[in-house]
């Protein structure tokens, strides 16, 4: 009787291993799945609109081109003026959301982004020593693009990307890229800007504590030219 | 004879001081009007209203027969003034001042006009020299230079030999006489330098603590048959009494320099002297002095508030 | 009053003290930029030390258009000084040197000379405006180009695109030129009560300094006149680099954020200067002329 038993938990725990296992390694192909479609783009250039959408900063939208090349060169350029972007460098390199090698790839579940239906995946480094600690990818399954992108690093924090895609979708290249992240508050002693008056209290109430973000809005990409190296420098 | 100036019970009160009391005289056409008073007695202060620099508090002005409220533009544009120690724009030229001033005085300043002006003041040859390099006489030719360049009909000149040398002050005097003799304007000039007004005025006017004492013409006020006595005794005390109770008591006047002063007319002096020397006073010297600085002296000592001498 | 205005111009500008304030404002302005040229970044670092810790910031931070900003904010708090040398010099002078007297006695009418007068340091004042925009705002341009404007301000921070720059800083010298003309219209007024012009400068100089520090402390019962001291609305010029933004945050070019303050803040500046000038004519009608 007793060995009965023990059996039946053996064949329990090695069939939900087992499942794990395999859903693990199912959900790790998806991940590679989307990553093999990335890699289709060896390098881009874009024009880009990006607006810095914080609560206490007031900007004009400024043009910007981005250059990428395979596997991690990213550069944001400003077309002139003045750019304003949270500390860190905002990585709005779809690459860099998924880890390069060594990482676990584990089941969250389903979400909406959007309408869209997408699967959670949470990406855990093998290793400790890099910059990402725990990245989240909602994935749309159908398509194999990431719609959002949750990431905490060791040093910059947690930070959230919103991918839309468009005629571009099919190289995973977005059309439109929001990047959010917790705003600070800011103050500044009235000894130096030498004011007098006080904000309205309602508008410095309205400027607290509220997240930040980035929009990128793409116009054009320019793909797989062989960019040089030294656009990168 | 053309009243140029009228005045009528003119008065100036400054919160608790009086300065002009219901003075009221008049300026004839071609006067030289002797405006004269002791330092604080008002003078300046007439002056500067007949100018319009202070409000009367009540009273009224009339010149070349309107009134100064009424019409000062035109009134101000047939004037000319020196007040006091004339000063002007140090950082100017002789030349620019006076351009900028006969601009202001509704003149067209053209170069013949301006040089004429500084040749007639002497300035001439430091027309385009700043003023700040100018001596007080200069600066005073200048301010009258100013006052003349619009060729005004009355010139008004207060204190116009104040710190200037004697030959400063001669040249003064011949500007006067030259400004009413040959080009015929009727000049009031107010002074306290007695014997320089005595030389020139054809009429004087005394005021004290802002009243009229005297008003009249220099020959009805210096009649040769007044005189005053100046005498020089050995007892001056004993002299005094002598005379005291004499006729001639209210003729003593107050001693000047420790001497005894007696107002009398001409034919009684030689009575006088006897009086004194049967009273058995010992005279030094008699001396007759008749000028206007006596009969100044005279005036404002009695606080005499006569009327007016007029012919 | 047209020829009396030209007398009064020729002889402000035959005076050497009216260029001394013009050369002032060169030096001033040239220490500012000369500073600015070898140590700005260092300046820059320190405003937005705070700012830096969450941001980065990339662009030409130190140019043209923010150079003279700075230069703005701390020369209008200098520049009444000049302006009181002049304006308050306008009636005591007159008296100090004894030509108001000669003055007054031509035919020319009090109020005609007062205004006159005024209208004369009305127009040295816009004229040091003017020098200021050129050393200030063209002469910047030129040494250190042209970028968005980055300002930040106690509460938040404003990025004026490049091109939406240059007309706010034509309001802007037009409002601090409404500003300084107050400043005059207080000189003058004070020129009035003495016969040098030490005293007037003074006092123009400490009604200045003592209306600041009431408009700047948050204190209850000074709250209560804030709005209406004229050292308040001064700074108001600032306002002309503000802008709203949309519901999505996005600037809207070419707008002011709160025009009904410019426009409050410049009729409160243009009471003082009629009441101030009114005062002055009017006590200038009466005055009696003693010295």
């Amino acid at each position: 009787m007793k060995m009965k038993l023990n059996k039946k938990l053996l064949f329990l725990f090695t069939t939900i291993f087992l499942s794990v296992a395999l859903h693990a390694q199912d959900m790790n192909a998806l991940v590679m799945k989307v990553k093999a479609k990335l890699e289709k783009v060896k390098d881009y250039t874009a024009d880009g609109r990006m607006k810095t959408d914080v609560a206490f900063i007031k900007a004009p939208i400024g043009r910007v081109k981005v250059y990428f090349k395979s596997p991690d060169k990213f550069k944001l350029q400003r077309d002139g003026g003045i750019s304003v972007l949270p500390k860190g460098g905002v990585s709005i390199n779809i690459g860099s959301m998924i880890m390069q090698t060594g990482f676990v790839a584990i089941d969250a579940g389903m979400s909406t982004v959007g309408n869209t239906p997408v699967r959670i995946v949470k990406l855990l480094p093998e290793a400790d020593a890099g910059e990402i600690i725990l990245s989240t990818l909602y994935i749309d399954e159908t398509n194999l693009l990431i719609r959002k992108s949750v990431t905490t690093t060791r040093e910059n924090g947690t930070y959230e990307m919103e991918l839309q895609y468009g005629k571009y979708a099919s190289y995973g290249l977005p059309d439109k890229v929001l990047f959010s992240f917790n705003a600070k508050d800011y103050k500044l002693p009235k000894g130096i800007t030498l004011e007098f008056d006080d904000t309205d209290k309602a508008v410095k109430d309205k400027m607290k504590g509220k997240k930040g973000r980035v929009e990128i809005n793409y116009t054009a990409y320019t793909i797989n030219t062989g960019l040089s190296d030294a656009i990168f420098k | 004879m053309q009243q140029i100036v009228k005045v009528s019970q003119l008065t100036k009160q400054f919160n608790n001081l009086t300065a002009v009391n219901q003075l009221s005289f008049s300026v004839e056409s071609g006067d030289v009007y002797g405006f004269l008073g002791q330092n604080g007695a008002g003078k300046s202060t007439t002056i500067r209203m007949l100018l319009t620099l202070i409000t009367p508090t009540s009273g009224e002005i009339s010149i070349f027969g309107y009134d100064l409220n009424k019409h000062r533009k035109e009134i101000l544009q047939q004037i000319g003034a020196v007040i006091e120690k004339p000063d002007v724009y140090k950082y100017l030229s002789a030349y620019e001042n006076l351009k900028l001033f006969a601009k202001l005085s509704g003149v067209k300043p053209t170069n013949k006009l301006l040089m004429d002006q500084l040749e007639m003041v002497g300035l001439a040859s430091r027309a385009h020299d700043t003023v700040k390099t100018f001596s007080q006489g200069m600066k005073q030719r200048l301010g009258i230079g100013i006052a003349l360049v619009h060729n005004p009909q009355l010139i008004i000149l207060d204190e116009p030999t104040n710190g200037l040398d004697p030959q400063g002050i001669a040249d003064i005097r011949n500007l006067i006489l030259i400004l009413s003799r040959e080009m015929k304007k009727t000049v009031i000039v107010s002074s306290h330098l007695l014997n320089e007004i005595e030389q020139i005025a054809t009429r004087i006017l005394i005021i004290d603590k802002g009243q009229k004492l005297v008003e009249g013409s220099s020959a009805e006020l210096f009649n040769d048959q007044q005189t005053i006595l100046q005498i020089s005794v050995a007892n001056n005390e004993s002299a005094i009494q002598t005379i005291q109770s004499s006729n001639w008591a209210n003729n003593l006047l107050p001693e000047r320099d420790g001497q005894i002063m007696v107002g009398l007319n001409k034919e009684d002096i030689p009575n006088f002297n006897r009086m004194l020397a049967a009273s058995g006073v010992d005279i030094y010297s008699l001396q007759a002095r008749h000028s206007l600085e006596d009969y100044f002296l005279q005036v404002t000592a009695g606080k005499q508030h006569v009327g007016t001498f007029t012919n | 009053m047209w020829e009396h205005l030209q007398i009064e111009l020729y002889k402000v500008f035959k005076r050497p003290r009216t260029y001394l304030s013009f050369a002032a404002i060169t030096a001033l302005i040239g220490v500012i930029q000369l500073g600015l040229l070898v140590d700005g970044k260092e300046y820059a670092d320190f405003v937005m030390a705070d700012f830096a810790n969450s941001f980065s910031v990339d662009g030409k931070i130190l140019n043209g258009y923010f150079i003279c900003y700075v230069i703005l904010q701390l020369l209008l708090v200098h520049v009444p000084l000049l302006i009181a040398l002049i304006a308050a010099d306008m009636i005591s002078g007159e008296a100090n040197m004894g030509t108001l007297r000669i003055l007054l006695t031509k035919p020319q009418s009090r109020t005609s000379i007062v205004m006159a007068k005024f209208i004369a340091s009305v127009i040295y004042t816009l004229l040091l405006l003017i020098w200021i925009a050129i050393m200030g705002l063209f002469l910047s341009m030129l040494i250190f180009g042209t970028d968005d404007l980055f300002l930040m301000k106690s509460s938040y921070v404003v990025i004026v695109k490049e091109s939406d720059v240059f007309w706010r800083y034509a309001g802007a010298f037009c409002f601090a030129a409404l500003a300084m003309v107050t400043v005059a219209a207080l000189g003058f007024f004070l020129s009035f009560f003495a016969e040098n012009s030490i005293g007037p400068i003074v006092a123009t100089m400490s009604v200045i300094i003592v209306c600041t520090i009431l408009s700047t402390m948050n204190i209850p019962l000074f709250n209560l006149i804030k709005p209406y001291l004229f050292t308040t609305h001064m700074i108001t010029w600032k306002e002309f680099f503000d802008f709203k933004v949309n519901d999505a945050n996005e600037a809207i070019i070419g707008s002011i954020q709160y025009p009904d303050k410019i426009i409050r803040s410049a009729t409160v500046l243009a009471v003082h200067i009629v009441l101030f000038v009114g005062s002055a004519v009017w006590l200038f009608r009466k005055k009696d002329i003693l010295s």
